[in-house]
């Protein structure tokens, strides 16, 4: 009986088998783009021009992105030697920033620059990481297109 | 004429590969037989021209053809050797070739040294593999021809980018194609076999050598490029989250997870669609990440040129060969037949979770890398960084981790729960030990990803040798060695990772010349910055005597390095590995006032992390040779009984 019985309960099984293996790679699936989604609402990090920031009224502490060319004369070191106040603008505006760190080669006055960090209660960027033009041919991957004009103090597109 | 010889042989390989598919066609769809003795001579001879092809373009970029125009782009006379030799491949056009080469010569190995397949299923996937070179011959000569002229020759060349002037070039490049490229011949497997209905445990057993090369490769390649992202970058750290390093370790992921389910498929016949799905999945990954990489749409050293033509080109391609092999998945897998029946508690049971689990850490990475690009195509500028990574992959790692305690001391098709679990209790108790011990010791200065990351190191590192207590360890065959060290691996870099960001200290300042600096226990002597001279750079050299507990002190020489062609300022790091540890010193602009901006770091068992990918990568390469050996012992068996047969 047991012997008759057996490879019909097995093939039945194994039919199961794959569907629930299906069931559960979907579940999984599900699962993981669900949790991707609410992760993004809360970590993914904003790009902004200084005007738009302002104009959005960034909350203190929330990380964003803050693309600008950085103002000529704005750079200024403080006593302790590490760190840099300076200013981001787009030519519309212009955003109070600071940075404590070695700033990467080709970071300069009049070139263009992403800050990665946070606004503090007074309005100030806190960048805690600086991301340069890699060499004339590279941009900041948010600001492609764009270029800093030196006698508007502006950013316009870069004719092609 | 070299370079027109290069090309010529490109255009052959292509014609080739072209006759290969169709011999391959009138073998498997028509059996005829006569064009069956042809495919190992055009396989033979496809690999040798592109492989001819390459050399005669790294004999240009060593030559400085400065008539070439990829030479003239790339190269400079004034270059060291090695760089001309590696910067053959640092360019889009050379590191494609490069891409043809690996692709047309594995499919070379596969038509001759593969001998587990049916003779229809191994043409199929001969002409699988043929079909995806055909794609990539066509990219290459119709949108990245490296072989075209420049006339009039360049005076000199515009030089390599001085990032890339590296010895990381010679080595992660090649490694890390060589993982990418042969994941597509496990998606000529799958295809092949779906072709021909032949989804079962013998496929299985071929195609899994296959695909621990090519996982072993991509493993290396990863650990390589993260130690020289660490280095070079001068940043500290070795896993940034970049697009471009998603694009590598999506396919890691992948045929991680897929070389898993192929041991399921070749001991117990289970898992075949999933399996099929995988080899699938796992090649797309390569293709997405090239696309990502490479076709401009994101800005990193990684991506050469932008070029919209070349991002529509892959594109092109991975809708083809993914919706194709897609198409004929859902085709064909209806004809697939369930596989055999396996417990909720067993072996089979605890790679599915294993699949699972990498599957969406797969998921989650592939989303928060397009997600950007989606957004952006809607007008809204996001990135995605660290702190999603972090947030969302580090706890599903960990559950990994606590699945590598039980799975591998699971028996296949049946195990009981209880003895299984009292089979961890070793480890487990090991892992609450460290728990204890290190929340004792440091309190509350670690975080609680850290402190977790160092328990389950313990517990995982345990119970990854303990499949092989109470064994001959002389009788144990290589393949279980292969597994209980790629297991070992995945604790030891796990250990480095969580060490690292646990104890790591860090130090920002400026000095002067004659200052010391105190850094996690070492005594750090700033003695003098003086301006040196190398080959095609200039550069302010720092000479930093470090030394601890009063032992010898060792000189370190951070440097800010500026290289000529093209002019480009770059940082380099120092770094003195301790037993430890490593003690990191970067150099940063020097203050008017005669001080140097320095940082300094002390990264306690960081190198942990890298010596776990090389064991990771050696498991896999233990688990290769014991299968391929074992495979290669049973054939001679099988003829030895062959010939007796005869005799008699």
């Amino acid at each position: 009986m047991a012997v008759t019985t057996a490879p019909a309960r097995r093939g039945l099984k194994a039919k199961h088998q794959r569907l629930i293996l299906v069931l559960l790679a979907l579940a999984a699936m599900i699962g993981a783009v669900l949790l991707a989604m609410s992760a993004l609402k809360d970590q993914a990090a904003y790009f902004y021009y200084p005007s738009e920031a302002l104009a959005a009224h960034v909350e203190p502490g929330r990380a964003v992105r803050i693309g600008g060319m950085v103002v000529p004369g704005s750079i200024k070191r403080q006593p302790d030697g590490v760190t840099i106040r300076f200013t981001l603008s787009d030519g519309k505006a212009q955003l109070p920033a600071t940075f404590s760190g070695i700033v990467p080669d080709l970071f300069h006055e009049g070139s263009g620059a992403t800050a990665e960090g946070a606004f503090d209660a007074s309005g100030t960027f806190h960048a805690t990481d600086l991301l340069a033009k890699h060499d004339e041919r590279y941009m900041p991957r948010e600001m492609g297109g764009l270029h800093y004009d030196e006698k508007t103090h502006k950013l316009v597109a870069a004719a092609k | 004429m070299i370079a027109e010889t290069g090309l010529a042989m490109l255009w052959l390989a292509a014609t080739l590969a072209a006759l290969q598919l169709f011999l391959a066609w009138v073998t498997v769809a028509r059996g005829n037989d006569g064009a069956a003795r042809l495919m190992h001579p055009v396989a033979l001879l496809q690999g040798a021209l592109t492989a001819g092809a390459f050399a005669l373009l790294i004999t240009l970029f060593l030559r400085s053809d400065m008539s070439v125009l990829l030479v003239a782009e790339n190269s400079h006379s004034m270059k060291p050797f090695i760089y001309k030799f590696a910067g053959t491949w640092g360019n889009h056009e050379g590191s494609l070739l490069l891409w043809v080469t690996v692709m047309s010569v594995a499919g070379t190995a596969v038509a001759l040294f593969e001998r587990g397949l049916d003779r229809a299923t191994h043409f199929a996937t001969l002409g699988a593999q043929a079909a995806i070179s055909l794609g990539f011959y066509a990219f290459l000569l119709f949108a990245s021809n490296p072989f075209a002229r420049l006339n009039p020759p360049a005076p000199d060349g515009r030089g390599l980018n001085p990032l890339l002037q590296d010895p990381g070039l010679a080595f992660h490049p090649p490694t890390l194609y060589l993982g990418y490229v042969g994941l597509s011949v496990a998606f000529s497997f799958a295809v092949g076999a779906l072709l021909t209905r032949q989804v079962n445990a013998r496929f299985a057993r071929a195609m899994r050598p296959w695909v621990l090369v090519a996982w072993m490769f991509l493993t290396l390649g990863i650990t390589a490029g993260s130690y020289w992202a660490y280095y070079s970058l001068g940043w500290g750290g070795w896993w940034f989250w970049d697009p471009t390093e998603n694009a590598s370790l999506m396919p890691w992921l992948a045929a991680t997870a897929l070389f898993h389910s192929i041991s399921v498929l070749a001991a117990r016949d289970a898992l075949r669609a999933w399996t099929i799905m995988l080899s699938v999945v796992a090649f797309a990954m390569s293709m997405i990440g090239t696309f990502l990489v490479r076709s401009g749409i994101l800005t990193s050293v990684h991506a050469f040129a932008v070029d919209p033509t070349r991002g529509a080109f892959l594109l092109a391609l991975l809708a083809i060969y993914i919706g194709g092999s897609l198409l004929l998945f859902g085709l064909r897998i209806g004809t697939v037949n369930e596989g055999t029946r396996f417990d909720p508690v067993s072996r089979e049971a605890f790679l599915v979770i294993n699949n699972l689990l990498l599957s969406v850490i797969l998921g989650l990475v592939l989303i928060g890398t397009l997600y950007p690009l989606l957004t952006e195509m809607m007008g809204v500028k996001v990135s995605v960084g660290p702190p999603y990574f972090n947030m969302i992959v580090g706890p599903i790692a960990l559950i990994l981790m606590l699945l590598l305690v039980i799975g591998p001391l699971a028996r296949w098709r049946r195990d009981h729960l209880r003895s299984l679990l009292r089979k961890t209790i070793p480890a487990i108790g090991l892992a609450l030990l460290v728990l204890v011990a290190v929340k004792l010791i440091v309190g509350a200065r670690i975080g609680v990803m850290p402190l977790l990351g160092l328990t389950a190191a313990a517990g995982v590192a345990l119970a990854s040798i303990m499949p092989l207590f109470g064994r001959n360890l002389r009788r144990t065959p290589l393949f279980t060695w292969g597994m209980v060290i790629a297991h070992l691996g995945c604790a030891v870099s796990l250990a480095g990772m969580a060490s690292d960001s646990a104890f790591v200290t860090e130090k920002l300042v400026a000095a002067r010349p004659g200052t010391t600096i105190d850094v996690g226990g070492w005594k750090v002597e700033f003695r003098q910055v003086m301006p040196i001279a190398g080959p095609n750079w200039t550069a302010m050299d720092a000479t930093m005597a470090v030394s601890r507990n009063g032992s010898e002190p060792v000189l370190m020489h951070p440097q800010a390095r500026f290289f000529s062609n093209p002019p480009t300022p770059t940082t380099e790091s120092a770094q003195l590995t301790a037993w430890d540890g490593q003690l990191y010193l970067v150099l940063g602009d020097e203050l008017g006032d005669g001080r140097w901006q320095l940082r300094l770091w002390w990264k306690p068992f960081v190198t942990l992390i890298w010596a776990g990918g090389a064991l990771i990568a050696l498991g896999g390469g233990l688990a290769l040779v014991g299968r391929v050996g074992r495979g290669w012992l049973r054939a001679r068996a099988r003829g030895r009984i062959h010939a007796e047969e005869v005799l008699a």
